[in-house]
């Protein structure tokens, strides 16, 4: 097993700022938008996206909930691997809100596609944007692409992208691992 | 992570404690989605349940099929007495003729103890027992022992008691069972008569005393007197039980501590518990009614699981 860095820590966070202004862009000062990070991988870039927001760019508050959505996989029996929940907790109400999707890394597209659906459990959202870091092109399975990206990867079949964050894996970083 | 070790909830004898456990973490998932606006997930929408009860009930049968409408499945219900059992059917032909039209999984509730292991040998489909006879009722204890950790904190090392008819209650025997595998200490309380010779062979004590009973423990479980199962008399008259063995606020207030009150229901006031500690705040009888939900999803959707 081989594994090539992809971004190191300095480009994250270049691409996390980049990412924040691009936000401020369209959402000015986050009125009427709620930021979503998808459980278990995207609540960490979320939660580093709104420290951003609110330290760096002098947003007052932006609302984050964090959304599970492994009640709503299309896998459920079909796949090896037991699916283990995590947290949902979404104190906002979503109704008439621009919500922002918040994930780590896109690939078949078919996460985000459950979050569609789980998302609206709690209410008719206006809009739903989708923001990650790594975008890996040409594996997607449904017609789902992002607003926002930090990264866009060409990664084969069998190559996988591994992102860290320093407060759970003790860095920040990108990989690409040939398996 | 983790399965279920078994591939139907019979009884809580044949569960293990991480069994257990995996059940209340899935649930923990499942009561923050029932208190959503849309209290439901599409997990199940390709599986089909059959509710069979053959013995009545109203809570348990309710509480199971929100539960399954709350994952998305296709939901049949039969009770006994509009069926073909009471035209000499079998409980085999009974079953084997509602899996020919494509049930996955089976809620069996009956009066023989047993009737579920006989099912789940003889029928190719999950099982889940909803009680039968005076044997088991796992998923009562499952929302028992649930509701104890919920106001508790843990079930491990707490004082429980289950005070009553424990003869003819299922929910005594199961409440047993997963009270001792998630480490709680259990005492019993009732008249000598209705309760089970050798039962300390389960690892729990008795005391015939309700008042000591209740400065001992941290939880109690107070049973309902099951007339319709009853044969013969147990004790002299339904006031004398009450006077002896009915909860009161009086006996709340003599306590320099705080215990919770639990009941599975069917309640009858002025017997086992007076209105004033049915409606009281240590009283969680509702509370384990909306558990009762979350947990019959956790096990529905961890059997389900295993479906391939």
């Amino acid at each position: 097993m081989s594994q090539k860095v992809l971004l190191n820590a300095t480009e994250i966070q270049i691409a996390l700022h980049r990412l924040a202004c691009q936000l401020i862009e369209n959402h000015i000062n986050f009125e009427h938008t709620v930021l979503v990070g998808l459980q278990p991988r995207g609540v960490y870039l979320a939660e580093r996206i709104k420290a951003l927001l609110v330290d760096e760019y002098g947003i007052k508050d932006v609302p984050l909930g964090y959304l599970d959505i492994t009640f709503f996989r299309d896998d459920f029996r079909r796949s090896e691997k037991p699916l283990e929940a995590n947290r949902t907790q979404i104190d906002f109400i979503v109704e008439g809100k621009k919500v922002v999707f918040i994930d780590d890394v896109l690939f078949t597209g078919r996460s985000i596609r459950s979050a569609l659906t789980a998302i609206q459990s709690f209410g008719r959202p206006e809009e739903i944007e989708l923001l990650v870091l790594i975008d890996r092109r040409f594996s997607r399975h449904l017609p789902i692409q992002p607003d926002y990206r930090g990264r866009q990867v060409d990664a084969i079949n069998g190559e996988k992208v591994l992102v860290r964050w320093e407060e759970k894996d003790g860095e920040d970083a990108v990989y690409l691992v040939e398996q | 992570m983790k399965e279920l070790s078994v591939s139907h909830l019979l009884g809580i004898k044949y569960l293990t404690t991480e069994d257990i456990e995996l059940i209340f973490e899935t649930a923990d998932h499942f009561k923050e989605v029932i208190n959503r606006p849309i209290k439901k997930v599409p997990s199940l929408r390709d599986i089909t349940i059959a509710n069979l009860f053959f013995e009545n009930s109203t809570r348990t049968r309710l509480s199971f099929e929100l539960a399954e409408k709350r994952l998305s499945a296709d939901v049949v219900n039969f009770s006994a007495a509009s069926s073909s059992v009471k035209k000499g059917e079998t409980l085999i032909d009974t079953v084997n003729n509602i899996l020919a039209m494509k049930v996955d999984m089976v809620v069996m509730r009956h009066p023989n103890p047993g009737a579920a292991i006989f099912l789940s040998k003889h029928v190719n489909a999950r099982i889940v027992n909803a009680g039968d006879g005076a044997h088991e009722h796992p998923t009562q204890a499952l929302l028992d022992a649930y509701s104890i950790r919920e106001s508790l904190g843990s079930v491990a090392g707490k004082k429980v008691a289950i005070v009553g008819d424990i003869l003819h209650s299922r929910v005594a025997l199961s409440n047993i069972f997963a009270l001792k595998k998630l480490g709680a200490e259990v005492k019993l309380c009732g008249p000598k008569t209705l309760i089970p010779k050798h039962i300390e062979s389960l690892g729990v004590s008795y005391e015939p005393s309700l008042e000591k009973t209740i400065q001992w423990c941290d939880a109690v479980n107070m049973l309902r007197v099951q007339n319709e199962r009853m044969s013969m008399s147990y004790f002299p008259t339904t006031r004398e039980y009450a006077q002896q063995y009915g909860l009161t606020l009086d006996h709340l207030k003599a306590l320099d501590k705080q215990i919770i009150v639990m009941h599975p229901g069917p309640i009858n006031r002025g017997v086992e518990i007076t209105s004033a500690v049915a409606d009281h705040p240590q009283a969680i009888i509702l509370d384990q009614v909306q558990n009762g939900v979350a947990i019959r999803m956790a096990v529905i959707y961890l059997l389900a699981a295993k479906i391939k």
